[in-house]
């Protein structure tokens, strides 16, 4: 009875139960796959809820003090009021600590998330007219909560995140013609800048890109509803259709329970793992550095990128257009996101294919995507653990240089190797039938032969660019499924 | 015969039922299977998590309140609260609720006709729909005659107002001008160190190396901070118009790596010379090494530019600066090679 008075109430002020009642039924397709995407955005309702609580006692300020804390190594080193804020609230604050490391993981496992969320779009395909739109709102996120990371942990002026700053000072002034002017206007002046640096960083991060995700999160939500979820093709799965669980009750419930998982992980690991003891740094300052310091591993691309690029600029005369840090910092994250942004594009226009598309492929589906999408994941990669090379120096003693020529080798090689494994692996899938993860490939012809009828049934033929071996009296059955190769 | 009776309507019940479900489905198109579990047994054991998640909540204020900060009990705690609602929730989700596969179809916008290949094909109703809105737009402008006058003038006035609206960026930060050049070093100013304590020559053993500053200056600006090291003044290849400025084998450089800013804060000084490579300065961001013997020309690493080095002098003991550093200071920019 009070249910339906609570939605009398509501109806009769917004007239919105219909649209309720029309939610409680929306259908999400079963796939564990399709959760990664959650976790980020729980991951994402996790920071912006120990956020707020750190912001409750940081400082961002850049006034000096001498540390006269409970962490008794510091005591009375000079320090910025934002460092010793990060400290005391570290050490002093009751919880404070765990709800710091819980931040801080929560900021990985977010970046995480989208990554292999991105990947799972990329190899399924789901970035596919009508979801292209909502590929590059995805995209975006993942841009912004790159800088957001990066932006967060400069924050506490401790010693690593000023030698991130360094950096990130060095790549703005590298690009091309505006650099230097650009470097200036970010920092207030010379690196290591004014103190109003800090306080926009912070606004920065508190603000601005928390609002920026937030935004585009809500917009992203709505696309994906928007033409429902996309599924894996089945017996019953069609391209006009959605099959799976309702919002209400069970999916309302297994998605609580999701985020009550991936709070559950991050709080265990903010309480029992130690993330960026910056009582152990010391503070930054312009004449320090330390040795085998790294950053939080989603900028490991762009540390290995400076670290690979061979040692020059371009001058002209005495005009130094493009500076070094230009090409890891700037050209080559510029290339990653450029290559996913126009993906899409490439795809289209190859397969000529503009038709929208609900059922996802599998990755043998198109060997050439799948392919040459690994082959770009392994290059990140490859270039990701050179970023780490300092530390396989310092820790095991493995020959510096001798890393950098075999990553630099390994860049380039290992990601036509892939291709051209991924792409025969995927041909030989495709076309025999088995499946990886099975034993025998005798049950699993069926599953293409199920999808072929379902293909008759609803009428679907592919369109020209996009062969099929329908002829073919042996291949005939399981070559129904649209080959949609570039 | 009662009970017979109750077979056959049991039996025609059945069907009915069955009719009428296949009659709702056929007409809304949408397919349902439902299966109640019923589990007393699941529910029993949600209850069980919950109450478990709700002590072990309960166990995290305790831990707040009594404890003295303990990271790793206060994050178990409410770890294992958040673990327990999860697994509460997904048993509730599996064994309590209904069950149920929907099928529903997908709205018409994306269901390109089937056979349209690869033209665009709208059906009828959305190309409706698009003809209205198209009517709609074009009938706000029904009378007027003059568009192309006003839509100049639009585009001006957002022009004008874009760049209003843009310039007071510029308040960010002044303009480069010599900023990025600056620099606290000519003759005559005495190295320090980071108490302030003036540098004395004999205190630098061979292979020793140290962090100074210019008297005076501002320890945060980029340019102060020197790596002092000595090395055997017969070790020495500075080039010509260098030579008179490592004197007994001191030498200073700026301590800002040229490639990307971080402090060169490592020096490489062999204890066996026949072995090993040279002395050299190292970055500890990405590994760009200087030669200190030749006056800072980078031997390894991404920095293209060498490390600047300060010509000094031995008054009194003490290290001066015998004029400015040799090149401009920190990372690369447009103009860095015209000022150095």
């Amino acid at each position: 009875m009070t249910t339906r008075r609570l939605l009398r109430t509501v109806e009769s002020r917004t007239g919105g139960t219909g649209a309720l009642a029309k939610a409680l039924r929306y259908v999400f397709p079963d796939h564990w796959t399709f959760l990664f995407g959650e976790i980020a955005m729980y991951s994402f309702l996790i920071l912006v809820a120990t956020g707020t609580y750190l912001a409750l006692f940081f400082e961002p300020s850049t006034a000096h003090v001498v540390y006269h804390g409970a962490y008794a190594p510091l005591r009375g080193t000079e320090m910025t009021r934002a460092y010793a804020s990060a400290i005391n609230l570290s050490f002093e604050v009751q919880a404070g600590l765990l709800i710091r490391q819980v931040h801080h993981w929560a900021a990985d496992v977010f970046l995480a998330a989208i990554t292999v969320h991105l990947m799972r779009i990329f190899f399924t395909g789901a970035f596919r007219k009508p979801r292209d739109l909502n590929y590059y709102v995805g995209l975006t996120m993942l841009v912004l909560a790159v800088l957001e990371g990066y932006v967060g942990y400069s924050l506490l002026d401790d010693l690593l995140s000023g030698m991130g700053l360094a950096i990130g000072n060095a790549v703005a002034l590298s690009i091309p013609l505006v650099g230097g002017q650009l470097g200036v206007l970010i920092w207030g002046g010379r690196f290591p800048g004014t103190p109003d640096f800090l306080s926009r960083l912070f606004f920065v991060h508190v603000f601005v890109l928390p609002a920026l995700i937030a935004t585009l999160m809500a917009v992203h939500l709505a696309l994906v509803a928007r033409p429902h979820h996309t599924q894996f093709r089945g017996r019953r799965q069609k391209e006009s259709n959605v099959i799976g669980t309702p919002m209400w009750p069970a999916y309302a419930l297994r998605s609580s329970g999701l985020f009550a998982a991936t709070a559950a992980v991050l709080f265990a690991l903010g309480g029992l793992v130690q993330i960026n003891p910056i009582w152990q740094w010391g503070p930054y300052e312009p004449w320090l550095g330390t040795n085998g310091a790294q950053p939080d591993w989603y900028l490991g691309w762009l540390i290995g990128a400076l670290r690979l690029m061979p040692h020059f600029d371009v001058v002209i005369g005495d005009y130094t257009l493009i500076p070094n840090p230009f090409w890891g910092g700037v050209l080559f994250p510029g290339a990653v996101f450029g290559f996913l942004y126009l993906w899409p594009t490439i795809e289209r226009r190859r397969l000529g294919d503009r038709r929208p598309h609900n059922l996802l492929d599998r990755p043998r589906d198109n060997p050439t995507r799948t392919a040459i999408g690994a082959a770009v994941f392994t290059f990140v990669a490859t270039i990701f653990f050179a970023g780490a090379a300092d530390r396989a120096f310092v820790q095991f003693g493995v020959p510096y240089e001798f890393q950098l020529w075999l990553y630099r080798g390994l860049a380039i090689l290992l990601p036509i190797a892939v291709f051209l494994a991924t792409r025969a692996i995927c041909r030989h899938l495709r076309d025999s039938g088995a499946h990886p993860g099975r034993d025998s490939g005798a049950r699993l012809v069926e599953r293409p032969r199920e999808a072929g009828r379902d293909l008759s049934r609803s009428g679907s033929t592919p369109g020209p660019g996009v062969p099929t071996r329908r002829g073919d009296a042996r291949a005939g059955e399981r070559a129904a499924r649209p080959r949609a190769d570039l | 015969m009662r009970r017979r009776a109750a077979a056959v309507l049991a039996w025609v019940w059945r069907y009915v039922v069955a009719g009428a479900v296949l009659r709702v489905s056929r007409r809304r198109t949408i397919h349902r299977e439902r299966e109640l579990p019923a589990s007393t047994r699941a529910e029993t054991g949600t209850a069980a998590l919950l109450f478990a998640a709700a002590l072990a909540g309960l166990a995290f204020v305790a831990i707040y309140a009594f404890d003295d900060a303990n990271t790793q009990l206060l994050g178990l705690s409410i770890a294992v609260s958040l673990a327990l609602v999860a697994a509460a929730l997904i048993l509730a989700a599996a064994r309590v609720v209904p069950q149920e596969t929907l099928e529903e179809p997908r709205p018409d916008f994306s269901v390109d006709g089937p056979k349209s290949a690869d033209i665009e094909r709208f059906s009828a109703h959305q190309q409706e729909e698009v003809e209205a809105a198209a009517l709609t737009l074009r009938e706000g402008t029904d009378g007027v005659t003059r568009r192309g006058l006003l839509g100049a003038a639009g585009a001006a006035a957002g022009i004008g107002l874009g760049a209003a609206a843009l310039v007071p960026l510029a308040s960010l930060g002044p303009a480069v001008g010599g900023r990025l050049a600056a620099s606290p070093w000519k003759d005559g100013v005495a190295l320090v160190e980071e108490n302030g304590i003036a540098v004395k020559a004999e205190d630098l053993e061979v292979g020793s190396f140290l962090t100074a500053f210019a008297k005076g200056a501002d320890k945060e600006q980029l340019a102060t901070s020197l790596a002092v090291v000595r090395v055997a003044p017969d070790e020495l290849e500075l080039p010509a118009d260098r030579a008179d400025w490592a004197p007994e084998g001191i030498l200073a450089f700026s301590k800002i790596c040229t490639h990307a800013q971080c402090a060169v804060s490592l020096f490489r000084y062999p204890l066996f010379a026949e072995r090993s490579p040279g002395p050299a300065l190292v970055c500890p961001c990405h590994y760009s090494t200087f030669n200190v013997l030749d006056g800072g020309e980078r031997i390894f690493g991404p920095a293209v530019r060498p490390l600047p080095q300060l010509p000094l002098r031995i008054e009194d003991g003490v290290l001066v600066a015998a004029g400015p550093l040799s090149g401009a200071v920190g990372a690369s920019w447009g103009r860095v090679r015209e000022e150095g």
